[in-house]
């Protein structure tokens, strides 16, 4: 009996994020953003800022012919200046923060667990060409699907070959400061139950076939999520001879969810990402990963 | 940093008969037998024993001329599972070993070793095969149930094959292959800065603790000192994150009891310890602050500052050591645990069982305690006291350790507190001489053993041996009598990581 007194005690710690900002979801640094204006950028130090990733998440690229802006977040300041374009790929970044050390001028921690994308295309970051339109036909397209899982989903998790941290923060997401069922959210043991495929880790290759057989005996339909950077890249294995260079080799993921691992209020982004249940924006929070769900929600 | 317990290299160049010789004479004067590995070079392979002794952690080596030898394991049962290991990821035979199924490679044991070590990887048509499990147990009405690899839950994926005859479990096979990620093939060639990177996902719920392992090598090699702060900085990360596992291990364990207040009281606190973390360094499991040579300089003063740690500490303490009693009265709670899953002391002293394992049937091998690194020369680690070897001595003993680590943490913080940082360690520069280095660090789950050789500044091999891999082997020998009920039970008490295990 003495645990009913115990569940009381400390009152409700439940977070009410999504339809309440929240100071760990807005400050948890989950991601690098590239700067908006890398002046510096020398074509000297461009070598230097190659070999600054151990995973090769960044990458730099040409100068846009013609000195034309493509709608990145540096097109504005570097326009006619005709700079290497950096550009980092948040599928790929494991968050070592070496980066960041070494050239704050370039990178900065991006606070908010908002890093859930809805293509592979949009984790990487710096300046990108414009996808707006054709991110608008895949949100469709998802919108269209997941209409009948909107109030209540369940949630198979298969780990395909993670380090094991990865468990630990979907484990998270049903301790009582994240809360999911609040959200209609459940787990499920039996794929033939649900409706979001979980997938952690590289792809290991012993994991393969039951992989693809937990998906297939998951009636449609399915929305795949690509957990952590193991599971959207192979990480820092993703030239292991047993691993892929991420599920997406293996599944049609429709959201990938960034981190090393995935923080479980990235996660929960993710799982609301997919359903359209997204808030449009808070009132203090006007970062692009809530407006991603403006038309569905 | 002068009585640095690692020494290398002790009899090198024995031949294949008098090495062996040597390692059962040792292990006969109470060595431990702690891990055995090969490394495969262009033209030779070195088979190297990792035997800890009562003051330091001792290699053997020997080198093969040819592509088997005579197994341990008949004489050192502890070397059963790091035989298969060698056998399929060196292509190594170990002659007379009782099986030699594969256990970490999906796959027809030795035509596709990948040879960590630097000899190129033979995995060229590494196809995943759906390997039938053995049978080992026959008689009226046995049968066997996988559980797993894919898990009912959020686990990792590990396949129990659980032969029974509907109650009873007299036998079980473990293959962890399913996960197996090549782990030791993705240190090779990287700098030290890199390999600790990836130290810290060998096993990632206990990342720190590898992460030191991995230094711990290189630091010996480099004949590198840690000064007082950083020595503190590190104790304060491994600390944490062993709270964090064994709260998770509380956790699991309540839920397998379906006591619904108390899994949700501890899965709190597990989430307060990691935002604990994530808010000292930005990474809720500490990645990113233990490099070689010290901290990353970033977090040798972390932002909210230490003084607001102490206190969070204090009222986390206070809040799961109170969990804790209520929890270790509930009876229906014990009554699960109680004669669970015993591991006999004799057993795991032979084995050199390791961690909350080997020390809830008597086996203490405590690194913090018994040979000190870091911040823990100046601070007192107490030993535990062992129980009788089940579900519930060994949960008696994380509740000691988590206590013990608040107390450390109480030691360390005020501390740090009140010290001016001096040049951070890791801006140093410094290099790392050709050769091998042991280092170990006492995870949550044990001791974690990094033996890492180094050539031109680059890992040319990394043995990186979990505690999960050493203690997994473990799990055949602990159902007697158990039940099935009693499954869930005793695989959380272990508290083990797949990932660890399964390399």
């Amino acid at each position: 009996m003495p645990w009913v007194t115990r569940g009381l005690r400390n009152g409700v710690v439940t977070s009410r994020w999504p339809r309440h900002a929240d100071d760990y979801f807005d400050t948890f640094p989950a991601a690098v953003d590239v700067n908006p204006d890398p002046s510096v950028l020398s074509l000297e130090s461009v070598e230097e800022i190659d070999g600054l990733c151990p995973t090769g998440a960044i990458t730099i690229a040409d100068p846009p012919p013609d000195g034309t802006t493509n709608g990145g977040t540096n097109g504005g300041a570097s326009c006619g200046q005709r700079l290497p374009q950096v550009r980092l790929d948040r599928g790929r970044c494991i968050l070592c923060g070496r980066c960041v050390a070494q050239r704050p001028d370039l990178f900065s921690w991006a606070p908010g667990s908002d890093t859930a994308r809805l293509e592979r295309d949009q984790l990487v970051v710096g300046s990108v060409p414009d996808t707006e339109d054709n991110l608008r036909a895949v949100q469709a397209e998802l919108a269209r699907r997941v209409r009948s899982l909107r109030r209540s989903v369940h949630i198979r998790h298969v780990d395909a070959g993670s380090d094991g941290s990865d468990e630990w923060e979907i484990q998270a997401l049903m301790n009582p400061v994240y809360d999911v069922h609040r959200l209609g959210i459940f787990f499920t043991a039996s794929p033939r139950h649900a409706d979001i495929l979980l997938v952690t880790g590289i792809g290991s290759v012993g994991m393969l076939a039951p992989l693809q057989r937990t998906r297939q005996a998951m009636p449609d339909p399915v929305v795949v999520i690509a957990a952590g950077v193991e599971a959207i890249s192979g990480g820092l294995l993703r030239t292991s001879y047993i691993g892929r260079a991420g599920i997406g080799e293996v599944l049609d993921v429709d959201i990938w969810v960034p981190g090393s691992p995935a923080s479980p209020f990235s996660l929960l982004h993710a799982i609301l990402l997919a359903l359209g249940r997204l808030p449009a924006v808070h009132p203090q929070d006007t970062r692009a990963g809530g407006k991603a769900d403006e038309g569905s929600g | 940093m002068t009585a640095r317990p690692i020494s290398r290299d002790v009899g090198k160049s024995h031949d294949v008969g008098s090495w062996r010789a040597d390692i059962f004479e040792r292990v006969a004067n109470d060595a431990r037998f702690a891990g055995l590995f090969a490394t495969s070079r262009d033209t030779s392979t070195t088979l190297t024993a990792v035997l800890v002794e009562a003051e330091k952690v001792i290699a053997v080596d020997t080198d093969l001329t040819e592509d088997h030898y005579r197994s341990l394991t008949e004489r050192v049962p502890a070397a059963f599972w790091y035989e298969r290991a060698l056998h399929e990821l060196s292509g190594i035979t170990p002659l007379g070993h009782p099986r030699l199924d594969p256990l970490l490679l999906p796959s027809e044991a030795t035509t596709h070793p990948p040879r960590p070590g630097g000899a190129p990887a033979r995995t060229e048509g590494l196809t995943p095969a759906e390997l039938k499990g053995p049978t080992d147990v026959s008689g009226y009405g046995m049968f066997t149930i996988p559980h797993g690899p894919v898990r009912s839950g959020v686990f990792e994926s590990v396949e129990y094959l659980i032969e029974t005859p509907g109650e009873d479990i007299p036998h079980l096979n473990i293959r962890p292959h399913y996960k197996h990620r090549g782990i030791a093939k993705a240190f090779e060639g990287l700098t030290v800065d890199d390999g600790v990177l990836v130290a810290e996902r060998v096993e990632g719920i206990s990342g720190v603790a590898h992460a030191l392992a991995f230094c711990h090598a290189v630091e010996a090699l480099a004949g590198l000192t840690i000064d007082e702060h950083t020595g503190l900085v590190r104790v304060v990360y491994a600390e944490l994150e062993r709270i964090a596992n064994h709260l998770d291990v509380a956790m699991r364990l309540c839920d397998a009891a379906g006591l619904a207040v108390a899994t949700a009281r501890f899965g709190w606190h597990k989430e307060r310890v990691m935002r604990l973390t994530s808010g000292l360094c930005g990474s809720r499991f500490g990645r990113g602050v233990i490099v070689p040579g010290g901290v990353a300089s970033r977090h040798a003063q972390p932002e909210p500052g230490w003084a607001q740690l102490d206190h969070d500490l204090m009222r986390l303490r206070r809040d799961v050591e109170a969990d804790a009693r209520v929890l270790m009265r509930t009876a229906s709670f014990l009554d699960r645990l109680r004669t669970t899953g015993i591991l006999q002391p004799d057993l795991a002293r032979r084995w050199g069982a390791l961690g909350p394992v080997g020390r809830a049937s008597g086996v203490d091998d405590d690194h913090r305690r018994v040979r000190p690194y870091d911040g823990y020369r100046q601070l007192d680690v107490p030993a535990v006291d062992s129980g009788a070897g089940d579900a519930q001595a060994r949960l008696a003993v994380r509740w000691q350790e988590i206590s013990a680590a608040f107390d450390l943490l109480h030691a360390a913080i005020p501390t740090l507190a009140g010290q001016p940082v001096a040049a951070p360690a890791a801006t140093r520069a410094f290099t790392v001489p050709d050769g091998r280095g042991f280092g170990v660090a006492e995870a949550a789950q044990g001791e974690a053993l990094h033996s890492v050789e180094i050539r031109d500044g680059l890992v040319v091999r990394c043995f990186a041996r979990s505690a999960s891999l050493h203690n997994l082997a473990l799990f055949h020998d602990v159902f007697h009598g158990d039940i099935f009920t009693d499954f869930p039970f005793i695989e959380a008490s272990f508290g083990l990581s797949i990932a660890g295990a399964a390399m």
